[in-house]
């Protein structure tokens, strides 16, 4: 059995951290934009991960929401750090309605606003769904995915219509993306750590034990779902002011796809899993984006084919879910103590062929 | 002695089906009462009424005075009502301990805010309640097994981490559904040396489905038989053993 | 509102009913057996309609053996989806099915677009389903007939076979209690397998349909009226057919009017499906025609 050592474990987690923060201060001032924006997408898909994970994996409720709350948390965010003179130039359809038009706050304030705004829009879908049965979050996330996107191409003086918000200040640096990302994962494991925690993966186990035990199954669901909302709501603000330029056409199902496909590889319910799949997907993602454009080899010109990505990551989830459900993780988490059990037990074992 | 339980002429039909017919029974504090019956016979349903799990068509329910019929399940359990599973009902990918300090959520006086934080009530409440899981785990000679996931366990250890668990929610009544199912004699009869003692110690009432009738008479203070939902017997343990209803009941296929 | 004008705007909304309901059936009988909302069951809609297409445009069959072929064909893919991806997690938690059917969703339509390219194409329309009736100042478009009694047809022969065979009978019995089931000495994926069919040639006839009243073949197509299907199985109550013919008649009416009383909510025609989805959840979650199962 692996010791728990609480201030040993605090000790390397700081340790570790600052090595983080060494390495992104220096990605920060030598890496290329385009290694940046990589790194950049990394810590964004990291906090959609974990809290996407918390609904899902977590509390074992299957839900769709995430293109839907980045949505929401981009456009929200992108409406409130626009100043008034820039809203008056680039609402040419419709001028945007009053006090919207007026207001202008800080970038992190913005974010604060969109995960709340988010977490609202959570908690109201929580209550028609999660007082039924949870097997209908599914399609009713899925649906308000549809509906964001029409709603955003018609309330034209609030998000400007099919034209969406161009323009926005590119807030989103390296400190902000993982300064958030660190934040959100703490939170998470956390939460996951406490009773509310133990309450959440006692309803994915067994609901009716669980409400037997005097848990509010109702209740628990709300807090997960509205507590992952808020961190998808301030991941859309920071890619917001990433990619600086936001349409409804940008916030499709794709996303979620791509983040379901990240919980279900890393172990749906592992934390730990949620964020080295986060990873290593954004990244192989990016290197298979070669598939679809064209390319020369020795001479040989190969078209690009759009849609190939996207079937092998629709092979990938069938072959895990039917294959190898654990994923990297299972449920299991990181801890201190399992990695040092494993380095001690190398070092014997090393020495002892020797 | 206080009554904690009192059902009055409960009923519970699904369909065309009459599972529970008119069910009375009482359960007072420091009482062993069972409820026995052939297979089919309405008692696990009579549970799930009670707990909340089941709606009953009919009939009153109270708990300590107050009426619980048809309340919500957490609420019920909240108000002291526990129980364990026929067909075991565990957290299968949670750890033992974790099993049990589940139950203790509702005594949790955080916040999930300050869960996040981790501060103020938050250390405290969680040692106290990992403290009090490890204790019942102990009493029910779990206590080494604390970092065991729950479905490695064998049958029997599984059954005993369900009564820790029922207990942890502090509660004044506990309705267990055949604890000793899938025992072996010696541990049936540890277990009933078990719930005689939680009884002398803790006073609280508990009431219990089984099939092992040595269990059932050894244990019970009193006993309701009930078949295809109707009540046919009740009484101390020699008055069931030499009812001819209850004979009939049990034997009369033959 | 005049009077020709309202009667016209039904009888669209009619058409775009049935279209929903032949959707939704699937839904409704594929839940009620397997517990499983079948995301992939929307895309059997694209699936039938470009084998259709193929078979008259590139194979120069006749039509109806174009369409028949399609109907055979997409009944053959949706046994293949439960054989090859629900039915080896069966005893799965339920989370695992319904991510997998999301995967087989995405893996339908991102084939199609590889395979086929993602520019839609105008579906042929045969000469029997153009053109219109007039009576008096309405104008019935000949495919709406066609739609409506066809969907008539295929109601009535489905709701024949779940309570008049022995393997509809099974279907039922299925959808309380599948151990019982096996007890009674029932192959249960034999009857699995049926639903799927079933089901997936309403999808395929839906399909077609749909492709000829508007006609673009491209591979999501199937997206949308299979979200909106599904709202209407919830809407008549999940499990049950004719519920679900309703149910897809009340959306399809609900859309088409509600656009044409107010010709400014045009632009939210989509989040009509939604809203009522989430009137129907907190008032009468198990639909007008739900009955009361046992969970």
């Amino acid at each position: 059995m692996p010791d728990e050592n609480p201030k040993r474990d605090k000790f390397l987690t700081f340790i570790s951290l600052s090595f983080l923060l060494c390495f992104l201060w220096y990605a920060d001032n030598h890496f290329s934009n385009y290694t940046l924006r990589i790194l950049n997408n990394i810590a964004i898909f990291i906090i959609l991960a974990v809290s996407y994970n918390l609904i899902n994996g977590i509390t074992g409720q299957f839900s769709l929401e995430p293109n839907a709350f980045l949505a929401v948390g981009a456009y929200t965010s992108a409406i409130f750090t626009l100043s008034p003179e820039e809203k008056l130039r680039s609402f040419i359809i419709e001028p945007m309605a009053w006090p919207l038009s007026e207001i202008s706050l800080s970038f992190p304030a913005s974010l604060v606003v969109a995960g709340v705004v988010t977490a609202f829009m959570a908690l109201l879908m929580a209550i028609p769904v999660f007082r039924v049965r949870g097997d209908y979050l599914a399609i009713v996330t899925l649906g308000f995915g549809e509906v964001i996107q029409v709603v955003a191409n018609n309330i034209v003086s609030v998000t400007n219509g099919p034209l969406g918000i161009k323009g926005l200040a590119p807030h989103t640096n390296i400190w902000w993306s993982w300064g958030i990302c660190i934040f959100t994962v703490l939170c998470v494991v956390r939460l996951v750590n406490s009773s509310y925690g133990r309450a959440m993966k006692a309803v994915r186990e067994d609901e009716t034990a669980a409400m037997a035990m005097g848990i509010n199954a109702f209740r628990i669901k709300t807090l997960a779902f509205t507590f992952s909302a808020f961190f998808e709501g301030v991941a859309g603000g920071l890619l917001a002011h990433l990619i600086t330029t936001i349409s409804p056409s940008l916030f499709t199902f794709l996303l979620t796809f791509n983040l379901l496909i990240i919980i279900v590889v890393g172990g749906l319910g592992s934390t730990t899993g949620a964020i080295i799949s986060a990873v290593l997907i954004t990244w192989g993602g990016e290197a298979l984006r070669l598939v679809e454009e064209p390319i020369s080899v020795l001479g040989f010109e190969y078209e690009g084919i759009p849609g190939m990505r996207m079937v092998l990551f629709s092979l990938i989830l069938i072959f895990v879910m039917l294959f190898a459900r654990s994923g990297l993780m299972g449920r299991n988490e990181f801890r201190w103590a399992i990695l040092i059990n494993w380095l001690k037990r190398r070092k014997t074992s090393e020495a002892k062929n020797q | 002695m206080i009554n904690l339980l009192n059902i009055q002429e409960l009923a519970v039909h699904f369909g065309g089906l009459c599972a529970v017919n008119s069910l009375n029974l009482r359960i007072n504090s420091s009482e062993i009462v069972g409820l026995i019956g052939p297979n089919g016979a309405g008692k696990t349903t009579a549970f799930n009424v009670i707990t909340g799990i089941i709606r009953p068509t009919k009939g009153k329910i109270t708990f300590l005075g107050r009426e619980i019929t048809g309340k919500p399940a957490p609420v019920i359990a909240r108000s002291g009502i526990a129980r364990t599973f026929q067909n075991i009902r565990l957290y299968d990918d949670l750890s033992v301990i974790e099993n049990v300090m589940v139950a203790a959520h509702s005594s949790v006086s955080y916040s999930f805010a300050e869960a996040i934080l981790g501060f103020g009530r938050f250390t405290r409440d969680e040692a106290r309640i990992r403290k009090r899981s490890q204790e019942l785990l102990d009493l029910m000679g779990l206590g080494h097994l604390t970092r065991e996931k729950a479905n490695s366990l064998p049958y029997g250890s599984q059954r005993k981490l369900e009564i820790a668990r029922a207990l942890a929610l502090e509660p004044k009544l506990v309705l267990l559904d055949e604890p000793v199912a899938g025992m072996n004699p010696t541990e049936t009869s540890d277990f009933a040396k078990f719930i005689i003692k939680l009884r002398q110690d803790t006073s609280i009432g508990i009431g219990l489905i089984d099939h092992d009738m040595s269990f059932v008479m050894n244990v019970c203070d009193k006993i309701k038989v009930i078949d295809h939902g109707i009540e046919i017997a009740w009484g101390v343990p020699h008055e069931i053993r030499n009812n001819k209803k209850v004979i009939k009941a049990y034997l009369g296929e033959n | 509102m005049d009077l020709s004008f309202a009667t016209q705007q039904v009888i669209y909304g009619l058409t775009l009913g049935c279209l929903y309901g032949l959707l939704a059936i699937g839904y409704t009988m594929v839940y009620g057996v397997l517990r499983l909302i079948n995301f992939a069951h929307g895309d059997l809609l694209m699936v039938s309609a470009y084998v259709a297409f193929f078979g008259i445009i590139i194979f120069s069959l006749p039509w109806p053996v174009a369409f028949l072929g399609a109907a055979i064909f997409t009944a053959v893919i949706g046994i293949l989806i439960d054989r090859g991806a629900y039915k080896p997690i069966r005893k799965s938690p339920r989370i695992s099915a319904l991510i997998t059917a999301i995967g087989v969703s995405f893996l339908l339509e991102n084939l199609a677009l590889v395979l086929i390219g993602g520019r839609p194409k105008s579906f042929p329309i045969p000469t029997l389903f153009n053109g219109s009736l007039s009576i008096g100042e309405l104008k019935v478009p000949v495919l709406s007939l066609w739609i409506l009694s066809l969907t008539l047809v295929l109601l009535v022969i489905v709701i024949g076979i779940v309570h008049k065979t022995r393997i509809g009978m099974a279907m039922r019995a299925l959808s309380r209690d599948i151990e019982t089931v096996s007890l009674m000495g029932i192959d249960e994926n034999r009857v699995i397998s049926f639903t799927f069919a079933l089901g997936s040639i309403l999808a395929a006839f839906g399909g077609v349909m749909w492709c000829m009243r508007y006609p673009a073949v491209e591979p999501f197509m199937g997206v949308i009226p299979g979200l909106k299907a599904f709202v209407a199985a919830v809407l008549g109550g999940i499990g049950n057919v004719t519920g679900a013919a309703i149910g897809g008649l009340i959306l399809g009416l609900a859309e088409v009017l509600i656009v044409a009383i107010q010709p400014d909510w045009s632009g939210y025609r989509d989040a009509i499906a939604f809203c009522i989805m989430i009137v129907i959840l907190l008032t009468r979650p198990r639909g007008i025609m739900g009955e009361n199962l046992p969970d």
